[in-house]
């Protein structure tokens, strides 16, 4: 286990979980922004954001657990498995075959990864997408997963942090996919009947089906600098639409500027962010020492 | 499944491209025509209060079967011309404003909602992303989740993607025959697959958006036929079908009290998804 994110002690912890077998293994890597080449390590330890000019790079959901309390993440609903509802099958690959290639190389079932953990020591049910996995689309295993965790938040009276990166609805899954939007939508009605928060941040890049559903009508939207946002593609707008599109189109920026987030808030900074939102939404002034009773039974009951 | 529905055997034959080209054709009626001929004082009511009036979608307050109901719908025009006014039926932020705001309003005096859907995609150009398209979808499909009161939607011609949705989460969701409801448009989940928008009848077939399909696959309620030939060729056979089985649901719905109401609904939205649940032990 590598200690992923100790910029400082306070800051990210690192992740409890083992890192991920798609970072090859090399000394040093190109920022995929300013092309510069960036010592691995130096990297890692500034959160994966470029030393240079920086840039937000991609991380894995596995990653960004490293987000959470060392050692507070308990895993939920690992076991759901995608299926092949429409029989997807095309000359080039069908979608059986697409689904055992991106488990093989992301260790991942499906693009969510769900369960509850804690931010200086409050607790929260987590969803987390993961881009490797098929651009984290949206099919039945996320949207049951992110359902599954409003309804846990609403259940354990905790606030519901999502973390969000997608191309869309899964094209494979057809309309079932499209229906996940809904679903998850529906889920956040009893977190609001619960009196709990969703908070969802936004991570590069974040479009289609995924932002015009559950991130979009969350309580605080937190977008990371840099993070591409928005509904349709600008490939699409600039070679269908035929629009010129200005520069820092679709960004966190570009968001904030128009209404549409709350804050963008670097990564260095996010888990103080978060930590204060958390203390503000349970309205006391210092974090809790221990979970409620139902919470901690409910997370002793399934490790 | 579609034997049993359809009366029209000919039909069935159809490809699923074929039944894109049905659910595109011009001359189909669309949500106008619907309104007009199935209500009686329509009173269109136009704005969302913020920004503008969307002709993409209309919406406004008729008398339906002896209740007063509220209806929206996207509009597709006949010809060029009033399609570009309509832009072709894709809706910008301020449609789904406006959606939004007569949902509340139909919430606010008890009335059920009736949503006719027919759009290609939710419009994808850059004024709507600066106005905000995906936040007027996600409002639109957050304000359905919870409406205390019945809603029908019934896909009339083309069921798009999020654009579709915003105005199509319902207590009921009904198809005509040759009604598609899609993920994507063809053109763009081609596109998307194989970066080739030329493949679009492949994908049509692939994405399993006939209202056949659709009802195997347990996503809507009920298939309502059309006349031979489709919609467009007997628009008042067509149009007349779909208003009495709007109004049967309707009638079923409003028997409920509310709590079950929206427990039905989100029962129904909770349930979609295919997925396995391994044995925890497997992942170990």
């Amino acid at each position: 286990m590598k200690e992923f994110f100790r910029r400082t002690r306070k800051s990210f912890s690192s992740s409890q979980a083992p890192e991920p077998a798609q970072i090859p293994d090399d000394l040093w890597v190109k920022c995929s922004n300013c092309r510069e080449l960036i010592y691995k390590k130096e990297l890692n330890d500034n959160l994966k954001v470029c030393p240079k000019c920086s840039h937000h790079m991609r991380m894995s959901a596995r990653e960004w657990l490293g987000l959470l309390d060392v050692g507070s993440f308990s895993e939920m609903d690992a076991h759901l498995l995608p299926t092949d509802p429409l029989g997807f099958v095309t000359p080039e690959e069908s979608y059986a075959d697409k689904l055992k290639k991106s488990q093989q190389r992301t260790g991942m079932a499906d693009a969510v990864i769900a369960g509850v953990g804690s931010i200086n020591g409050a607790w929260l049910a987590l969803g987390v997408g993961d881009f490797a996995f098929m651009g984290s689309s949206m099919g039945s295993v996320y949207g049951e997963k992110m359902a599954r965790a409003a309804e846990r938040a609403a259940d354990l009276g905790v606030p519901l942090l999502t973390i969000n990166t997608s191309g869309g609805a899964r094209q494979q899954e057809g309309v079932i996919a499209l229906m996940q939007m809904a679903k998850v939508t529906m889920a956040l009605t009893r977190l609001a009947e619960a009196g709990q928060p969703h908070i969802a941040l936004l991570v590069d890049p974040c479009y289609g089906g995924v932002t015009a559903s559950y991130p979009s009508v969350a309580d605080v939207i937190i977008a990371e600098p840099g993070a591409n946002i928005g509904f349709a593609g600008k490939r699409l707008i600039e070679q269908i639409m035929r629009q010129k599109l200005p520069a820092g189109f679709q960004t966190a920026e570009f968001m904030l500027e128009h209404g549409m987030i709350d804050l963008v808030i670097p990564r260095s900074d996010l888990r103080e962010t978060l930590a204060r939102l958390l203390r503000l939404f349970a309205g006391r002034t210092r974090p809790a020492s221990s979970p409620s009773p139902l919470l901690a039974a409910y997370v002793n009951g399934r490790v | 499944m579609s034997e049993q529905t359809s009366p029209f055997a000919e039909q069935a034959e159809l490809t699923p491209w074929d039944r894109v080209q049905l659910a595109r054709h011009p001359q189909r009626p669309h949500a106008l025509d619907y309104i007009f001929a199935l209500c009686e004082d329509f009173v269109e009511l136009h704005g969302d209060r913020r920004f503008g009036d969307d002709a993409a979608i209309v919406g406004g307050m008729a008398s339906f079967a002896g209740r007063t109901v509220m209806v929206l719908g996207h509009q597709k025009g006949s010809d060029t011309r009033e399609n570009m006014r309509r832009n072709f039926g894709m809706a910008h932020p301020e449609g789904y404003r406006k959606a939004l705001r007569l949902m509340h309003q139909a919430e606010k005096f008890a009335l059920p909602l009736l949503c006719f859907v027919d759009t290609p995609a939710a419009d994808p150009k850059k004024e709507s992303e600066e106005r905000g398209q995906a936040n007027a979808i996600a409002e639109c499909i957050l304000a359905m989740a919870s409406l205390r009161t019945p809603i029908v939607a019934t896909v009339i011609g083309e069921g798009g993607s999020g654009g579709a949705l915003a105005i199509s989460v319902a207590d009921r969701i009904l198809m005509q025959e040759n009604a598609i409801y899609s993920v994507a448009p063809p053109e763009a989940a081609a596109s998307i697959l194989w970066r080739d928008a030329a493949r679009a009848p492949e994908a049509a077939r692939a994405l399993k958006l006939t209202a056949q399909d659709l009802f195997e696959l347990q996503i809507i309620d009920e298939i309502i036929p059309e006349p031979p030939g489709g919609a467009h060729a007997e628009p008042q056979a067509a149009i007349s079908a779909v208003g009495e089985r709007v109004r049967a649901h309707l009638d079923a719905l409003t028997v409920l009290d509310l709590p079950t109401l929206l427990q039905r609904r989100y029962a129904k939205y909770r349930a979609i998804g295919r997925y396995q649940e391994a044995g925890e032990q497997l992942l170990r």
